[in-house]
């Protein structure tokens, strides 16, 4: 059991029930990107309002595991008022949360730069998503919000 | 007839292992099926005693691994009811089987606005060759659909029949479990000058499967379904379209004569069959086809049968509504699938949920993406059943679902 509850931490479970930032925003001026993971079936769709290089709204649709849902949900509450490059930041922060495992597996060398340059970041609730690792097809739920994100936010620049 | 599920549980070594502290409960034998110990054993025993290339030495050891690669070509044979050994081809599984009707006898006969009939309930490795072949040559594709119990509806066959080339249809859904009637769709077929290729890689490990009674022209499948090593599979096909089929792959083997200016084929089966085949694996697979052939595939069918309906009924019994069962109602109409969703709990979390107590089920698209759609759902969980498995087994899924619901309650 333990690693059960590793994986569906309760903040996840809570998310995952209760969706932040669930619904739509008017497009323009806000910007509409979507993701799918091919394996599962899980469908990402983002609405991100960007205005003086701040992320001021975002709103979030979609359907999947409660992984890809939760995490959906903590990315929607952790970016919105922050500034894009603060945005950005999370997002190399949790992929480096979510590469630990993989990089392992893999057999890569070292973590590079990331972990210097990361060293600070607040992931605050995101790292109950942690447990996502131990479950190596799982990552790719986990971390679909987020390459969702880092699209929209090149796509709104 | 029932099947002694405890002598054949003693048969797989697999079944002994535990995860965690919970007993191996394997429910994913439509995905592949685990491997019995006279199958390991045929192929170490190879190995071990009696491996070399085939058709190729003249040395005592290369003419035993050929007699015994031969061999399993006619177990193969024989046990899909082929008149002739030389009209099974070794392929590397089913899809190789299907690419390899599609490259060779499709390329020299399709093209443009000729028709392929297809079914809503294919996997993708009989839908994805025939796009590729519609990108190609224009081809025209049509699609048989369902009723709502998820199985052929055949109202409108004759129209999509009329002035197709060919029907390529899976003989049991690897989804739904539903058994479609190939002898009256290949004679409809046949009536509107199709051939008829079958997908029986479900099928053939869970009905008993006679080509010449079905009455089809083309039939693949696959070793690892029914008990036999993955890495092998066979196409078998009427000797007359093999023998009027160009080669697949060029290379050794598939050859008569070769010189700077062209090639001339070798007879069939072999003409077919390019580079060194996975020699022990088709020992492999005619040892599982040994085992099945002992245990008898109408006393498999029974079996499978009787635990379908047994988990049918146990899942509506425990879930009611709250858990959608794709497929017919009926085991007599379905092999040993049943695939399954929660109204608000996804496949792959009940998945998870589940293999914690040691229960393999599959979670997702089982490669039948068209059928997904159709179902309206972007994924489900699906059970399925070996020779292995008995209802203490959906007895331990049952519990085991029963315990992913009461996790994801809201
Ligand atoms: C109905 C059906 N057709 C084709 C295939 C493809 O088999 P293979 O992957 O062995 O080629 C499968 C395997 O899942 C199947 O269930």
């Amino acid at each position: 059991m333990t690693g059960l509850q590793d994986l569906y931490r309760e903040i996840i479970l809570d998310h995952y029930r209760a969706p932040r930032n669930r619904g739509e925003l008017p497009v323009p001026p806000a910007h509409k990107v979507e993701g799918f993971n091919p394996l599962c079936g899980d469908e990402v769709v983002l609405y991100l309002e960007v205005e003086g290089g701040v992320v001021t709204d975002v709103r979030t649709g979609g359907q999947g595991c409660s992984i890809s849902q939760a995490s959906t949900s903590m990315m929607s509450a952790a970016v919105k008022g922050k500034s894009v490059d603060d945005a950005r930041t999370l997002i190399r922060a949790f992929k480096a949360l979510m590469s630990i495992h993989e990089s392992k597996l893999e057999g890569a060398e070292g973590t590079d730069t990331t972990e210097a340059d990361l060293a600070g970041v607040r992931l605050g609730d995101l790292e109950a998503l942690q447990g996502v690792v131990k479950f190596p097809v799982r990552i790719k739920c986990a971390t679909l919000a987020w390459n969702v994100l880092a699209q929209g936010l090149d796509e709104s620049a | 007839m029932s099947l002694d599920v405890a002598a054949i549980r003693a048969d797989f070594p697999i079944l002994e292992r535990r995860i965690g502290d919970h007993r191996l409960v394997y429910l994913d034998s439509a995905s592949s099926a685990q491997k019995p110990q006279v199958v390991l054993d045929a192929m170490d025993r190879l190995y071990a005693t009696s491996y070399a290339n085939v058709h190729r030495g003249v040395y005592a050891i290369a003419e035993e691994a050929t007699a015994e690669f031969e061999a399993a070509r006619a177990k193969v044979a024989r046990f899909v009811g082929a008149p002739e050994a030389r009209e099974v081809v070794f392929t590397r599984n089913a899809t190789e089987a299907i690419n390899l009707v599609a490259h060779t006898w499709a390329r020299a006969n399709l093209g443009a606005g000729d028709v392929v009939v297809l079914s809503h309930l294919e996997h993708h490795a009989n839908v994805v060759p025939w796009h590729q072949l519609a990108a190609e040559r224009g081809i025209e594709l049509r699609w048989i659909p369902l009723t709502d119990d998820h199985r052929l509806d055949l109202t409108g066959l004759d129209a999509l029949l009329d002035g197709a080339a060919l029907l390529s249809v899976t003989a049991m859904s690897n989804v739904t479990g539903t058994i479609v009637d190939v002898p009256a769709l290949a004679a409809a077929a046949h009536a509107a000058g199709a051939r008829v290729l079958v997908d029986a890689c479900q099928s053939v490990a869970q009905v008993p499967v006679d080509v010449t009674a079905w009455d089809a022209d083309f039939v693949a499948f696959s070793s690892h379904k029914i008990y036999g090593p993955a890495g092998i599979g066979a196409l078998w096909a009427r000797a007359e379209l093999l023998e009027a089929m160009p080669p697949f792959l060029g290379g050794g083997e598939m050859i008569r004569d070769v010189t700077t200016e062209g090639f001339t084929t070798n007879d069939i089966p072999w003409k077919f069959e390019a580079g060194t085949p996975a020699i022990a694996e088709a020992v492999g697979m005619g040892a599982a086809v040994d085992y099945l052939t002992a245990i008898g595939m109408d006393a498999v069918r029974a079996h499978e049968r009787d635990l379908t309906a047994y988990a049918l009924a146990a899942l509506r019994d425990r879930f009611g509504d709250r858990l959608r069962i794709f497929g017919p109602p009926d085991a007599d109409d379905r092999g040993g699938v049943v695939s399954f969703l929660f109204d608000d709990i996804h496949a792959h979390d009940v998945s998870q949920v589940v293999d914690e107590v040691g229960v393999c089920v599959r979670a997702g698209h089982h490669c039948a993406k068209p059928l997904m759609r159709i179902l309206g759902v972007p994924a489900t969980s699906r059970a399925s059943f070996g020779v292995y498995n008995d209802r203490d087994d959906v007895d331990v899924l049952v519990e085991a679902l029963g315990r992913a619901e009461a996790f994801f309650a809201l």
